[in-house]
């Protein structure tokens, strides 16, 4: 195996966070911590409490699920379209790195990147919401699982981009309404029936409500259910890699 | 000795439809520096590619170093250095980071050292904290070499190497090809320039069409295809050239005033007539003189091109 070129992949995509710190790291607690203000502390005193919970604190896993999954697709697929888009991959693709070596090195680091925002803003979000995590393992093992499946999903984004405007596409469209629609802001069964039964098709459910089991013991399904839900999407991540991989798509003509 | 690079009958073929290669076969020996030159989109470049891994081959063999690209993919790999014809990099990073990236993603441990005298050979040791957006062209391109050196290669490839450059540095160029020759790195280049495959190359390849037309030492292909031309310059304008003089390969200028005897280099003596000296003499006894005299060999770029129009 070559750790060197799986090393020098991770820590330059580390690298660039560090140049882009504001952008990277700074902007998405920013952005995420004002949601803590306006309904932690502003409109979540009015609401009253979810499943036992009080709703500032309810809709901190959601919350802290939404900006994993749109941060782990962003790093991700920004991380291997970029040298697409400059045409420094001709060094990745000539180098004697294997497909799995250059998806743990990409993958790792945006994934790395997207767990460190979220125990950042589940720090930050300590100081607006009463917080309490009843299963802290549980929930550190959600956090990795998710950030690596959405950076898998986001590489295979990246790859399948061949502009920034496809780049965006999928993390704008289809995953922020998803989340939204996902039960961040609320739990499932405040919707009516069918909204509930259709929501169930929405992968996102699974995620937030195995998240938020972890910190509070409540969820709309059970935690088998999301355990589940993310290795299937995981799985089909990793398949759907090997395959890019194998056939060239969009990497060797 | 395992040749540095073996073809055997490899084709391409893309989804188009379109064949960038048919069935070449080409072997290129250890420490020789190999010019590639070929019209554009001949197949230089694919060819490049396929044996760098970065385009598929649908069909035939490629050997690195006695390693196959793709069973042995990882020793094939890790023998090459690549430069490509376009300057690609991370416009942010600084020069000592991405000559040291380059290095660790083809598998070696860091070596500073290796890295320094990496950037002094190429003079980019004065700007190894500057970031890539903030150099020029011709300094970029050798922070391309750099990163392509970076791994000590066996095996260097250069796609179009000076493309671009100003001739000063194309010259300073040169100068770092031969040098990497004399460590005993086998040089792989394509070129547009003639003059820098005459320059440096000891074999010459043409590629026309994805076929290789030919494979032949630089010295040997002038020799066997250089042509040589004998101008005489005369006081007073010719009318025509007197029959006595027919046997000989002769043409007039349109003025009259320069007579030109064109002859092959390989065989100087080939004229059916005695080649020079007995042209000499005849012209002498036929009351033709001459002020002045120059001779004129034809350079690898007339050969090129000869060689593409028999093709066509």
């Amino acid at each position: 195996m070559n750790l060197y070129g799986v090393r020098a992949i991770y820590l330059s995509e580390m690298a660039r966070t560090r140049r882009t710190l504001l952008q990277s790291i700074v902007s998405p607690v920013l952005s995420t911590s004002l949601y803590f203000v306006v309904f932690g502390t502003a409109i979540g005193s009015r609401i009253e409490e979810i499943d036992g919970v009080n709703y500032g604190a309810f809709i901190v896993p959601g919350l802290i699920m939404l900006m994993l999954l749109t941060q782990s697709v962003s790093n991700a697929s920004f991380g291997i379209f970029f040298p697409k888009f400059s045409g420094t991959i001709y060094e990745l693709l000539s180098a004697p790195v294997s497909s799995f070596e250059i998806v743990l090195g990409y993958v790792g680091a945006a994934a790395t990147k997207s767990v460190m925002l979220g125990l950042l803003i589940l720090a930050t979000a300590g100081f607006f919401v009463p917080l309490r995590i009843d299963h802290p393992l549980l929930m550190l093992l959600f956090l990795i699982l998710t950030a690596l499946t959405f950076s898998l999903l986001g590489f295979i984004i990246g790859i399948w981009a061949e502009n920034f405007e496809k780049l965006q596409l999928v993390p704008l469209l289809v995953i922020t309404p998803l989340t939204f629609l996902g039960g961040t802001f609320y739990a499932i069964d405040m919707l009516p029936p069918l909204w509930q039964t259709l929501t169930l098709f929405n992968p996102v459910v699974y995620l937030v409500s195995g998240f938020r089991w972890s910190f509070y013991g409540v969820g709309d399904v059970s935690l088998a259910a999301s355990l589940v839900m993310i290795l299937i999407f995981l799985g089909v991540c990793l398949a759907v890699v090997r395959w890019i991989f194998k056939s060239g798509y969009k990497l060797r003509p | 000795m395992e040749p540095a690079i073996r073809v055997n009958q490899l084709s391409k073929s893309y989804a188009s439809g379109f064949k960038a290669l048919q069935d070449i076969d080409l072997t290129i020996e250890s420490g020789e520096i190999f010019a590639l030159l070929g019209p554009n989109g001949a197949g230089k470049t694919t060819l490049i590619s396929i044996i760098c891994g970065l385009v598929n081959p649908t069909q035939g063999q490629v050997q690195v170093a006695g390693h196959d690209i793709v069973t042995e993919y990882r020793a094939a790999r890790s023998k090459i250095g690549l430069v490509p014809q376009e300057l690609t990099n991370e416009a942010f990073e600084t020069v000592w980071a991405t000559v040291s990236f380059s290095r660790g993603l083809f598998g070696c441990p860091p070596d500073p050292d290796h890295i320094e005298r990496v950037l002094r050979s190429l003079t980019l040791w004065d700007k190894r904290n500057n970031k890539l957006i903030t150099l020029s062209g011709g300094m970029k391109r050798r922070v391309l070499i750099a990163k392509a050196l970076a791994h000590e290669p066996q095996i260097l490839f250069l796609d179009e190497p000076t493309a671009g450059v100003d001739v000063e540095l194309r010259r300073e160029m040169w100068q770092v090809v031969r040098q990497l020759r004399e460590t005993g790195v086998t040089v792989i280049l394509t070129t547009h320039y003639i003059e820098e495959a005459e320059e440096m190359a000891d074999r010459i390849g043409v590629i026309h069409r994805g076929e290789i037309v030919l494979v032949e030492d630089k010295h040997r292909l002038m020799r066997q295809l250089g042509r040589k031309q004998l101008s005489l310059h005369l006081p007073s304008p010719l009318q025509r050239i007197p029959p006595s003089l027919n046997g000989h390969q002769l043409e007039l200028t349109e003025d009259g005033h320069e007579l030109i005897y064109t002859y092959d280099v390989a065989d100087a003596s080939a004229d059916e007539c005695g080649g020079i000296a007995t042209l000499l003499g005849e012209l002498r006894d036929a009351g033709i003189h001459f002020t002045d005299l120059n001779t004129r060999q034809s350079s690898l770029e007339d050969i090129f091109v000869s060689l593409v129009r028999e093709r066509q």
